[in-house]
């Protein structure tokens, strides 16, 4: 770059200069790996030390008690009842939806202004921040609907946030399906759904898995839009149980239940002064991290099966 | 005969009940893919109808310009200013954090790391997207800030300073993501023409690579801030939840998210003028990370387009 007339002749200086690059050149690579090694060292440190601190709690008794005044007794029984309960409603909302509307943009939708207009809307709804979300639940569920409080709202909520992510993983698994599979099948007779429902959808479904586990654990760990809608944050008593030993041994009187859910505890354990109450936060967090952790490292590792499985 | 017609109509009758179905389930498909434009629609039908009736007790001019948030005082104010400046502050924070981690290590990943180091790098970086804010919350209030006051004594417990850090850290495995993905986009050969002319990797990077990637780096940082401004729960931690117009990082302040999750937390009076004040507080944030969001996009699309 610097290479003019005059340093054309000076071969030394050619030679400097080379060395001088070569010399940044190494020195970046030493700066690259000294920042990523230190990210993962500060990352690492955190997690461990959310782990160490939270190691004492680690019992049978932390999942079996209810959160209580005095930090040694408590526990996360209501708030882990009340995790599973929000997430069966949000799986059994979100997923049905979210792949519908993921078959639809990708093998109905005739490319014009409608599909656009969708998939413009999945692509921003993807980007709004979560509490925005518990706004709208707060307006629309809580309110206009009347729905309360209760584990419905959370789990619609939730819902609200994961179906974009299921949609845009539904789409991505579908497009990357030759078209011979789907003639292959319109050969013999099939109807559009068929083909869509027997064929598509089958070699899809790796990518549509990734993409519910990827969401469900980002439901797990929303913690604002739960407490916009105005979830409890001490609860000490479990919603009724949703199976019953009376015919038709299911109730659902727990969706209309208030509840409080991990993320909440986390929270409230950690805003409180007491030194006591913030290990019952770390173990809280433990708990939190190692199911996202290992439900993302499940999604990731399926999408990374696939991708080198399927050779078509 | 009669036998061939009846069948031939039962194969008629058969495809119209298929064809009634197949129209049935397109229709319930459409149905699901609408959800996507309501949910838009509820948002902004929501904030808006929400916060029309506080827009009608305080003025709009207010609104934007005065530099006092009270509402839980006797003489209530209602101006937005602090709670934005609160906003700003810590994502600036956090972009000085995160803006040099990223983009280095997104350029060593992309074109320094051993095909190996990368395939082991990218995945930890997504898992890292997956932890939830609540838990660097924790870091924040608990692990930072005790640190930082280590070094500067007068530090306060709620300060914008650690929780700033905290979200510059969680967002670095995002913009090196995005800002990565950008960069493997550009040609290899354009690359090898710049080695070929004798550049070393860091030249490449820095002359060829970079500038041509750079509108998908530039989305990177956009969407980043976005993800900044939007955060919660690592603000309401551990920035306090006192409005206060500063833009000192040593100070405690509001953003405008823990704004709404401290209102939430009270008891919320249905229709009282501090419920209608988060949908206007809302309604702020939301204008704030759409425009950005469609910005970033678009940023990203046209260098998509480009290759």
């Amino acid at each position: 770059m610097a290479i003019n007339d005059q340093n054309i002749k000076d071969l030394n200086a050619i030679r400097k200069l080379i060395k001088q690059h070569k010399k940044n050149d190494s020195i970046f690579a030493g700066v690259g790996l000294f920042v990523i090694a230190t990210l993962a060292v500060a990352l690492l440190v955190l997690f461990l030390d959310l782990v160490i601190d939270g190691y004492p709690k680690m019992n049978l008794d932390f999942f079996s008690n209810f959160p209580s005044r005095k930090a040694e007794g408590a526990g996360i029984l209501s708030a882990w009842v009340g995790s599973s309960l929000v997430l069966i409603v949000t799986f059994f909302v979100a997923v049905p939806m979210g792949v519908a509307a993921g078959i639809y943009l990708e093998e109905y939708a005739k490319k014009g202004w409608f599909a656009d207009l969708i998939e413009i809307n999945v692509a921003n709804l993807a980007g709004v921040p979560s509490i925005i979300y518990g706004l709208l639940a707060l307006g629309l569920f809580v309110y206009e609907f009347g729905l309360g409080q209760s584990i419905l709202t959370a789990g619609l909520t939730l819902s609200l946030l994961m179906l974009p992510i299921v949609i845009v993983s539904t789409r991505e698994a579908i497009r990357a399906i030759p078209v011979h599979i789907r003639e292959a099948a319109y050969a013999v007779g099939a109807t559009k759904w068929q083909v869509t429902l027997h064929h598509v959808l089958q070699y899809a479904m790796g990518g549509v898995l990734t993409g519910i586990i990827i969401g469900m654990a980002r439901a797990i760990g929303e913690t604002a839009p739960v407490i916009t809608i105005g979830a409890l944050t001490f609860i000490a008593f479990l919603p009724p149980s949703p199976v019953t030993d009376v015919v038709p041994f299911i109730n659902f009187a727990w969706l209309d239940a208030g509840f409080t859910v991990l993320p909440i505890q986390m929270f409230n354990w950690i805003s409180r002064p007491e030194h006591a109450f913030h290990i019952n936060a770390a173990a809280t967090g433990a708990v939190i991290i190692i199911l996202t952790l290992l439900m993302n490292g499940i999604a990731i590792k399926l999408r990374y099966n696939i991708r080198k499985k399927i050779k078509w | 005969m009669s036998k061939t017609k009846s069948t031939v109509s039962k194969a008629l009758a058969k495809n119209i009940r298929r064809n009634f179905v197949e129209r049935l389930i397109e229709w319930a498909l459409m149905l699901s893919g609408l959800i996507a434009i309501l949910i838009t629609f509820g948002i902004v039908f929501i904030l808006v109808t929400e916060s029309i009736p506080f827009f009608e007790a305080v003025s709009i001019k207010e609104f934007l310009t005065s530099t006092i948030w009270t509402p839980n005082f006797e003489i209530k104010n209602y101006g937005i200013l602090p709670l934005v400046a609160g906003t700003v502050t810590i994502t600036g924070i956090a972009l000085l954090v995160a803006i040099p981690l990223g983009t280095i290590t997104a350029v060593y990943l992309s074109e320094f790391a051993s095909h190996k180091l990368r395939e082991t790098v990218k995945p930890i970086l997504e898992l890292l997207v997956g932890v939830p804010t609540v838990v660097f919350g924790y870091f924040a209030l608990l692990l930072v800030t005790p640190l930082l006051q280590k070094i500067y004594p007068d530090l306060p417990t709620f300060n914008m300073l650690g929780p700033g850090i905290v979200m510059g850290i969680m967002i670095v495995p995002y913009i090196a993501s995005v800002a990565e993905d950008a960069m493997r986009a550009v040609p290899m050969a354009m690359r090898e023409g710049s080695y070929a002319m004798g550049a070393t990797r860091f030249q490449t990077a820095k002359t060829v690579v970079m500038p041509a990637a750079l509108s998908g780096i530039i989305a990177a940082y956009i969407l980043a801030i976005s993800r900044g401004i939007g955060e919660t729960m690592i603000v309401a931690i551990a920035a306090g939840q006192q409005p206060n117009f500063t833009f000192n990082p040593v100070e405690s302040a509001a953003t405008i998210t823990a704004y709404i999750v401290s209102v939430a937390l009270g008891d919320l009076e249905h229709g009282g003028i501090g419920y209608q004040s988060i949908f206007a507080a809302g309604i702020v944030l939301f204008i704030m990370t759409l425009s950005l969001n469609i910005l970033g996009q678009w940023t990203r699309k046209k260098f998509t387009e480009r290759y």
